[in-house]
């Protein structure tokens, strides 16, 4: 786990300098601060389980096991990325390691959710679909009909709400009629937890207790308090916190917290981690070299996959519609 | 052939499928205990059981969504939204989700949803229940809009919909239920984007779709007796829309008339009318007419309502200024 934790820093660490050099473009969303909350509960998932998430996604893709190469072939559009360079930043997924994705529209994804936990259940799997979302998500349509749903369909979805306190610029006091967004799980009589989201070892322990309650009881809630270092996205001015608010929290950095965990321990020394970080930082120098000698699509891939299927076939003509979409 | 209606004709298909495929689940309102609100899923949750057909709140935003995420699974959802007005609140699971997953993440899932939605005026529903907003919804790459018009394409394309790997919304016109037509016996599959030639004619081509085709067909007869044949061309999907048989069509008659029941703006006329004279400017020998609703929202009295929509003698006035 420290060294996911590690990664996901310095990957969007090197990823916000690449921003910044006009290598990666749109959005840049950085996970920076929450890496213990995607990082503790992914690490008690069964492979059968599935993972979805929003669009700071790029910790969550690395903690489902994508290869940071993947993600930073994403980001810099390259077709070696984790959606062939054409979701980016927000976009990721990997089907084969159980990770949905990545999306983009604020609470959308929770009825995907419970859509993929309709069919585990309907195929009689034990799978549990674990589903993260922001604070800011929770005053949305999408969230109460999904976890409204999830109750009456008795849906094994593990709830995830990521609170790092802000949605964008507007805190959960100035968003949200509950400051503690368990209480809304109470509304549809869901049971919930409220917990530490910046340290690995609390987190893995409630995801561990929350996810058997999935498995055993249908749909849970957990709430986890977390804080983003950075801004909302890489255009955020920061005038909705203070510095000495950032600053505060900053001192009790996810990565810190366990850093300080594994070394009060006996097995392990101060040097092991250490050389961690170094592996860390050469696994993130060679996802950007791979990234950037990375082919880009190819031109005809602009056409590519906007359909499973062809077009039928119109023998002795060609209809109109079909230059004009250019499907081979 | 037998003969059905078109109620028939959509419940066969759907029963045909879910016999065929376990994959294939129904939700809704009221697609189960109620048996549907217009009775298209009657004695399907008696039958297929509780798993298979299931009732949903009245959430339309996670009917559709729930239904694309087990698509994501793959299950072969069928969501049924009551009508399409109904859609709007549904909009950014279809537009931006049905739609668009697949290209987004590179290709690595279908989304084998279809999204039956039942629209059209003419029942005295005010204006928030009447509309044919199909041309928005076509105007989405990576989503299929089919509209079918007889009983044969309703089964033959919802069974084909309900088999394809990609999203489909599936547009059913509520006054269309009890419209009776033939039906092949056995296996009915009809290609999703194929347009069809629902009657020959050399003097005219009149195309058009879903209920309008049968308005159309009531002005072809009209016509015929006035010694006028007109072609009538039925697109049947709005999305791929295959322009070939309009094409073909057109550059034989030189002339035409798009008939929809939406409106005019921004419309299917719009559409299939600037691809004819983009493909075959030189064979119009006039200008190319297009029938649509008025534009207003649509009243709830009858006259009124009536007035809006498009009739038998907007057809044949059109057919008349390019004759």
């Amino acid at each position: 786990m420290y060294h996911e934790m590690v990664l996901v820093r310095r990957l969007e660490e090197r990823a916000a300098t690449l921003y910044q050099e006009g290598k990666i473009g749109g959005f840049l969303h950085l996970y920076i601060g929450q890496e213990a909350v995607g990082t503790g509960v992914i690490a008690v998932r069964q492979p059968q389980d599935r993972v979805i998430t929003a669009y700071r996604d790029h910790g969550v893709a690395l903690s489902c096991g994508i290869s940071a190469r993947a993600v930073m072939a994403e980001l810099l559009g390259k077709a070696t990325g984790t959606s062939k360079g054409k979701g980016g930043s927000m976009h990721l997924a990997d089907v084969k390691r159980n990770f949905w994705g990545g999306h983009a529209i604020v609470g959308a994804h929770l009825p995907l959710a419970a859509g993929m936990a309709l069919a585990d259940k309907y195929r009689g799997s034990d799978a549990v679909t674990i589903c993260f979302f922001g604070d800011g998500a929770t005053n949305i349509g999408y969230f109460h009909e999904s976890l409204n749903l999830s109750m009456i369909w008795h849906l094994p979805v593990l709830w995830v709400c990521e609170n790092n306190l802000y949605g964008m610029g507007t805190s959960v006091e100035r968003a949200s009629a509950v400051s503690q967004i368990r209480q809304k799980a109470e509304g549809y009589g869901m049971p919930n937890e409220r917990g530490e989201g910046m340290d690995v070892l609390q987190v893995r322990q409630a995801a561990e207790r929350s996810l058997a309650a999935v498995r055993s009881d249908g749909p849970f809630l957990l709430e986890l308090v977390t804080y983003r270092f950075r801004g909302h996205s890489m255009g955020d001015p920061e005038r909705y916190r203070t510095s000495d608010e950032v600053q505060k929290w900053q001192e009790n950095d996810p990565i810190g917290i366990f850093r300080r965990h594994l070394s009060a321990g006996p097995q392990i020394k101060a040097d092991e981690l250490d050389a961690e970080e170094a592996r860390v930082a050469d696994e993130v120098e060679d996802a950007v070299r791979f990234a950037e000698s990375s082919p880009a699509p190819a031109p005809e891939e602009l056409f590519q996959d906007i359909y499973a299927e062809p077009e039928p076939p119109r023998l002795g003509s060609v209809s109109t519609d079909r230059q004009g979409q250019g499907q081979a | 052939m037998p003969i059905l209606t078109m109620r028939e004709a959509i419940s066969q298909a759907l029963w045909e499928e879910m016999e065929r495929d376990e994959r294939v689940i129904i939700l809704g309102e009221e697609v189960g205990v109620w048996g549907g609100t217009y009775a298209v899923t009657k004695g399907f949750y008696d039958h297929f059981g509780p798993e298979r057909v299931l009732d949903t709140p009245i959430a339309e935003g996670v009917i559709v969504g729930a239904a694309n995420g087990a698509a994501m699974a793959g299950l072969h959802p069928v969501a049924e939204l009551m009508t399409i007005n109904f859609a709007f609140l549904a909009m950014d699971q279809i537009v931006n989700h049905s739609a668009k997953l697949r290209s987004m993440f590179g290709g690595q899932f279908n989304m084998p949803v279809v999204i039956r939605a039942v629209g059209g005026g003419g029942r005295q529903l005010g204006a928030t229940h009447s509309q044919t907003p199909d041309a928005i919804f076509a105007h989405f790459p990576g989503l299929k809009v089919v509209a079918p018009g007889t009983p044969q394409d309703a089964k033959g394309l919802l069974k084909t919909a309900i088999r394809s790997e990609d999203p489909v919304l599936f547009i059913e016109h509520a006054t269309l239920y009890q419209a009776k037509g033939e039906v092949a016996e056995g296996e009915v599959l009809e290609p999703i984007g194929v347009a069809k030639i629902q009657r020959p004619g050399r003097d005219v081509t009149i195309v058009t779709y879903s209920k309008m085709l049968q308005v159309s067909l009531q002005a072809a007869e009209q016509l015929a007796r006035q010694g006028i044949e007109a072609e009538i061309v039925d697109l049947r999907s709005l999305r791929p829309l295959d322009m070939q048989p309009a094409l073909d069509s057109f550059r034989r008659t030189n002339r035409a008339v798009i008939v929809e029941e939406g409106w005019r703006s921004f419309g299917v006329g719009a559409e299939v009318s600037a691809r004819l004279y983009e493909e075959a400017f030189d064979y119009a020998d006039a200008p190319i007419q297009r029938v649509a609703q008025k534009e207003v929202p649509l009243p709830y009295n009858r006259e009124l309502e009536q007035a809006a929509l498009p009739q038998v003698d907007d057809i044949l006035a059109a057919v008349q200024r390019v004759l």
